[in-house]
């Protein structure tokens, strides 16, 4: 049996050690972790990998901060002075389904995916750090009025989102697989979607 | 597969391949030459057509994507916008090769058609995807306010 004093000290040299290694977990996270690491993360560092997703040039080519998409993976402006014209969906003659159908097309190479097009300007993503991308994506007056259920709907299921993970030709898919994206969004809903605070993130 | 749809007017129905692209439909199927073959991949707008009064790229659009709609192409363009557009490009000879003209005048025509009065940077974001190897542009853009004074008058 041990004294009660030396049960105290194994327990605090205990939590120290978890906690050092909770730490260096979280310093060597990889882009996408799992959801068991994910859960173990701080309720703000949940978004951290759901960040790292969004600023893939996969989804953020199509969330600029201003009326020009962008294109590649070095995601400069769209060629043929394409914009986003009134309503999200390119300008007269330079419509975004003028050349981007429902699906890649095989033969040109031009992708497609069903209602291309570019998100909102108030859903513009393009230079925000953790923070602020958070707080733009739950803000029910940006998100088009979608609660956080709705988000996770969104980028579960929509079919142009889903495109990211299945680009074709050389463009490369979002490096995180989606059903472990959906996860690390899901983890992060369930926590109440908590945003990193302003400032603490680069 | 058939697939019927309208083009300058006309009902047509074509048995093709539904991933063949309009633009060989409307020039091998249905011998309308005046939409030209540029790039195939939507960087040069030499194939521009209208698909139910919008422009789109032909090499883009496929036969399955036209079925039951209406396809205008250069033969079939009509109408006072029409009209104006093709006299003014006359008027102040904007061709020179004349390869991509068609693409332009259909452009043209759309622009027009939903903006009567286009500014110089209206026309730059309707027209920059219309490329000219003989670089008519400043004849182009020219015709265009000319085109949108003849048809207020």
């Amino acid at each position: 049996m041990h004294p009660p004093g030396f049960r105290v000290a194994v327990f605090v040299i205990a939590v120290i050690a978890l906690a050092g290694s909770f730490a260096s977990h979280r310093h060597e996270m990889p882009l996408g972790p799992s959801f068991a690491t994910a859960a173990a993360a701080a309720p703000a560092d949940l978004f951290a990998p759901v960040a790292a997703v969004l600023r893939h040039p996969r989804c953020m080519n199509c969330h600029p901060r201003d009326d020009r998409p962008r294109q590649g993976d070095d995601r400069h402006k769209h060629l043929q002075n394409i914009v986003r014209g009134p309503d999200d969906m390119g300008f007269v003659n330079a419509r975004c389904a003028a050349c981007h159908r429902d699906e890649n097309n095989q033969h040109s190479g031009v992708p497609g995916a069903p209602a291309w097009h570019l998100a909102p300007l108030s859903m513009g993503w393009q230079g925000l750090n953790d923070a602020e991308l958070c707080a733009t994506l739950v803000d029910k007056s940006k998100n088009g009025g979608k609660d956080i259920a709705a988000l996770v709907e969104h980028m579960d299921q929509d079919k142009l989102v889903l495109w990211g993970w299945d680009p074709g030709g050389q463009r490369a898919p979002v490096s995180t697989p989606h059903p472990e994206f959906v996860t690390q969004l899901k983890a992060w809903a369930a926590a109440g979607a908590p945003c990193p605070p302003a400032g603490s993130s680069p | 597969m058939p697939t019927t749809f309208t083009v300058n007017g006309e009902h047509r129905t074509v048995d093709v391949d539904p991933l063949m692209p309009l633009l060989w439909v409307l020039r091998d199927e249905l011998s309308l030459t005046g939409t030209k073959f540029g790039c195939g991949a939507a960087l040069c707008g030499a194939c521009t057509v209208h698909l139910d009064g919008e422009a789109v790229r032909s090499c883009q659009i496929q036969a399955r994507d036209v079925a039951g709609r209406e396809v205008t192409t250069i033969e079939g363009a009509k109408g006072p916008i029409a009209e104006a557009v093709v006299a003014n490009w006359v008027k102040m000879d904007v061709a020179q090769c004349g390869y991509c003209q068609p693409g332009q005048v259909m452009s043209a025509i759309g622009l027009l058609s939903q903006i009567p009065n286009p500014t110089d940077d209206d026309i730059d974001k309707a027209m920059d995807g219309n490329i000219c190897r003989c670089a008519t542009y400043h004849r182009i853009r020219a015709a265009i306010h000319e085109s949108a004074k003849s048809i207020k008058t």
